[in-house]
């Protein structure tokens, strides 16, 4: 078995009385889809924060590709390669699709620091911003305002900007939030080819798309991990049923 | 042609056509008027910098102003009064050439801009206001006690300082120097609004969080921001210590740092030319209301609360409607 | 050099900090509460002692000048809040910056046409003049001393409003979280009114208590409100605690920095050179020991912890 991308090891964060996270340890394999799954309240996206960065764990260790991160801020995980989509859309709503798309490349290429040229001008960085839209479908709105953007193209976005950081694993915060019938038959779709690019980690609450997409499911319990298998494993685990069910085993 | 890009060419237009009749017609006056339009103008693209594309709300940027205007005020009284000023690294016998005291200026101004900006950025939101405030008022209540140089009363130059190929005491080309230096940096501004660090910049200003996402860092893009901010508003305040051979500490105070944001919100934030017209509308104001009334100040309030709650895009809004979705 | 100038000038630091605290107190609670960053609280300010001059004016009575100075401007903090501060709650901070600081100079340039440019007398009360006799021989001004003791006195009532009251719940619940007070029922926009009202009656309590040992006239409120926005940056936005411990911090260091400075000054340069140089250091005193709390804790000695 190879090495895993992306993994924690005991992490824990405790909000006063509030124990968040206690004691979590997963692990992200190249070429699968690991699912998190659980409760409101839960604590995904505070286990979420921590794996990006965005919060300092008070116990435990993120490792990524191979290299403690633990104290890496967001920023220096996203040039690593850890490509993350939020679950209340953070796009720069003002600018259009091609613009936020663009954010991501120049991020990645740390080209910020340039003062004078057009970020638009034609070249290799916008090439790379269009060529991700077009792999999620948005290409037709590059030059919409992002505000205007239906809540399902807004994840499509979302899911744009982290194609063009040459993500090595991508963390996905509920990408089917709010999305309609259809909006999450093709996210489904879309996120099944994608991780033959990288691994995803899922955060997910659509149990539709969880079962037809994860290799393997973790369940997160009270800030627990109680269950860690495959799909079917984790449907026939009495622990995991009583947990969402409240029916003792 | 989008409407605004048609509002920027009349603008344009009119602080070509106002002066040049003045000249026709003999009113001095006028150009003068428009020259001190023309420098807060500058000021204020300076401050938008800052405020427009990097969202920073700084209350004390007039610091900058009178960094600026100071910069040229002691540089020429040394020269004047054939006077040694003693930096204790070296000496100087000061300046009256304006090349020299522009560039003195805007890096006087630059380093103050980054020391302020290394302490203010360290808070956001109101801490970054009040902080910002503050030092403004640091600089004031300095210049007001250090009485080497005119102290409460200020410092008078008697003569406009040089230009190479100019007579500067001539109103009209003193206002085409000011002008010209207007339009090369509002040129400057445009492409830096639409360069990746504009867009870089601009993203960090709407949401921080996806910046950090994407792997930028809006700390550092801020403070690059707030620097380049002070140099421009610097540059403003020498040029405006020029205008009126006088400098005094009113050019750090709160005040001028509340026109400054006045300029921009009149005419319309984060627009390029917003800036300019909030600077002409302001010293047309100035001249017309303050002519009538003693109180005009109280009418400005009131334009200003009106615009707040009503006309929320100023002027460049009410003509041109939203921003311009860039390509 | 003496102890007894020493004594003094610490006294008159005390006294400087806690008329300080009075300002910083009010913007503080309405920053922490609402959310709003009030640039009219100088405003307040000066209606404050306006208000108490005019009735000192005609009453001859300091005491009644002190109520119509709290009086008039809670009077003009709940109109400003019902018209103008309301609409801004929601706004981003720029928009309350412009709003206020339009305020400013209508409120100023108002005063002015009302009062004219002159600066306006308000005499300390007979009652509390002169000197009084300090343990070891030190005499200070009566008045002095009672604007230090009004002052720690409010400082403790509102410590006892905030941690004892039921008010003082629904204050520092609001400072944690505005959306749920309101979901529990709690009154917002009368809290609001009554916490801006607040607010601005200790700022014109603070005018007219200061206008009468310096000058009453327009534009004395702004430099006091710059001054009360670096205490409440060293002190942390929300504290009433902070506000006081950065007042006192405030007060004693300008004023022990201005007779201290030019003395330190002294011993490497030339007597007047020194004082020149000292006295302008001293202006910068207070803004410098801003700049080391930021870089030691950005939130202020009191204030929200980052994450």
């Amino acid at each position: 078995m190879t090495d895993p991308v992306l993994a924690v090891d005991g992490l824990s964060k405790t909000f006063g009385a509030l124990r968040a996270t206690d004691g979590v340890s997963l692990d992200l394999r190249p070429g699968e889809i690991h699912a998190i799954i659980g409760p409101n309240g839960a604590g995904k996206s505070t286990l979420i924060a921590q794996i990006t960065g965005a919060l300092a764990p008070d116990e435990g260790r993120v490792t990524f590709l191979g290299r403690d991160v633990t104290a890496l801020p967001v920023r220096e995980r996203a040039g690593m390669g850890l490509a993350r989509t939020f679950q209340v859309s953070a796009l720069a709503m003002e600018d259009t699709v091609l613009q936020n798309a663009l954010l991501g490349v120049v991020g990645a290429t740390g080209g910020a620091w340039s003062f004078l040229r057009p970020a638009l001008r034609h070249g290799a960085a916008r090439d790379r911003a269009e060529a991700a839209l077009v792999r999620v479908g948005l290409q037709d709105q590059a030059r919409s305002r992002t505000a205007d953007l239906s809540h399902g193209q807004r994840r499509l976005l979302e899911v744009a900007i982290a194609l063009t950081l040459s993500p090595r694993a991508f963390v996905m915060d509920e990408p089917m939030a709010g999305l309609g019938g259809d909006g999450s038959k093709r996210m489904t779709g879309f996120l099944d080819i994608l991780r033959a690019e990288a691994p995803i980690l899922l955060v997910e609450h659509d149990m539709d798309a969880v079962f037809a997409l994860a290799d393997r499911i973790s369940v997160l319990v009270g800030g627990r991990v109680i269950a860690t298998g495959t799909v079917a494993e984790i449907r026939a685990s009495a622990a995991v049923r009583a947990a969402y069910l409240g029916d003792p085993a | 042609m989008t409407r605004e890009s048609i509002v920027n060419a009349v603008v344009l237009a009119l602080l070509i056509a106002v002066p040049a009749w003045a000249v026709v017609t003999g009113e001095p006056f006028t150009i003068t008027l428009a020259t001190r339009a023309v420098i807060f103008a500058l000021a204020a693209v300076g401050l938008n910098i800052a405020l427009g594309l990097g969202g920073l709300v700084s209350l004390g940027h007039a610091a900058f102003f009178g960094i600026g205007g100071y910069a040229m005020g002691i540089l020429a009284h040394h020269a004047q009064t054939y006077t040694v000023l003693d930096l204790g690294l070296f000496t100087t016998g000061g300046t009256k050439s304006m090349p020299v005291i522009w560039l003195v200026a805007m890096v006087a101004s630059g380093l103050a801009a980054l020391l302020i900006g290394m302490l203010s950025l360290r808070t956001a939101g109101v801490y970054f206001i009040m902080i910002t405030l503050a030092f403004g008022q640091m600089f004031y209540f300095f210049a007001i006690s250090w009485p080497a140089y005119g102290g409460e009363d200020g410092l008078s130059i008697y003569v406009r300082n040089g230009f190479p190929g100019l007579n500067t005491l001539v109103p009209i080309q003193f206002y085409g120097l000011c002008l010209g230096v207007l339009l090369l940096v509002l040129a400057l501004n445009a492409a830096l609004a639409k360069s990746p660090f504009g867009l870089a910049l601009n993203a960090a200003r709407q949401s921080p969080a996806r910046a950090e996402t994407v792997g930028l860092n809006p700390q550092r893009l801020k403070l690059v921001a707030f620097v380049l901010s002070g140099v421009i508003t610097g540059l403003a305040g020498a040029l405006f210590a020029d205008l009126n051979r006088f400098v005094s500490p009113v050019m750090f105070s709160w005040q001028m740092s509340g026109e400054i944001i006045v300029f921009i919100i009149l005419g319309g934030t984060a627009r390029l030319f917003g800036p300019v017209i909030g600077a002409c509308v302001f010293v047309l104001l100035e001249h017309v209301l303050g002519g009538l009334s003693d109180y005009w100040h109280i009418y400005l309030g009131a334009l200003l609360l009106a615009v707040v709650l009503f006309a929320r895009g100023g002027i460049m809004g009410l003509l041109a409607g939203r921003g311009a979705v860039h390509d | 050099m003496t102890s007894i100038l020493i004594i003094e000038q610490v006294l008159n630091g005390l006294q400087f900090g806690v008329m300080l605290f009075l300002m910083a107190a009010g913007l503080t609670l309405i920053f922490g509460v609402m959310g709003l960053i009030n640039l009219a609280h100088g405003s307040l300010y000066m209606v404050g002692a306006f208000a108490a001059a005019a009735v000192a004016g005609a009453t001859g009575s300091f005491l009644m000048a002190l109520t119509a100075a709290m009086a008039a401007a809670a009077i003009a903090g709940v109109l400003v809040e019902t018209l103008v501060i309301r609409r801004l709650y929601r706004a981003d901070h720029l928009d309350q910056v412009l709003a206020t600081f339009a305020l400013i100079l209508i409120f100023s340039e108002g005063t002015r046409w009302a009062f004219g440019s002159f600066p306006l007398f308000l005499d300390t009360p007979d009652w509390a003049s002169g000197p009084v006799t300090l343990p070891g021989g030190i005499d200070y001004p009566r008045y002095r001393l009672l604007l230090i003791g009004v002052g720690l006195a409010i400082a403790a009532g509102l410590g006892l409003l905030i941690t004892r009251t039921r008010i003082g719940i629904q204050i520092r619940a609001g400072e944690n979280d505005r959306e749920m007070i309101a979901a529990l029922g709690v009154d917002i926009s009368k809290l609001y009114t009554l916490v801006f009202a607040l607010g601005a009656a200790l700022a014109g309590l603070a005018g007219a208590l200061v206008g009468a040992i310096q000058s009453v006239q327009v534009g004395m409120g702004e430099p006091v409100l710059i001054l009360a926005f670096v205490v409440i940056v060293i002190g942390g936005i929300g504290s009433i605690k902070g506000a006081l411990i950065g007042a006192i911090l405030v007060g004693l260091t300008d004023t022990l920095g201005g007779i201290f400075l030019p003395e330190v000054f002294k011993l490497f340069m030339t007597p007047s050179a020194a004082t020149a140089s000292g006295s302008a250091v001293a202006s910068m005193a207070i803004y410098i020991l801003m700049g080391a709390v930021l870089i030691w804790r950005p939130t202020g000695l009191f204030g929200p912890r980052a994450a």
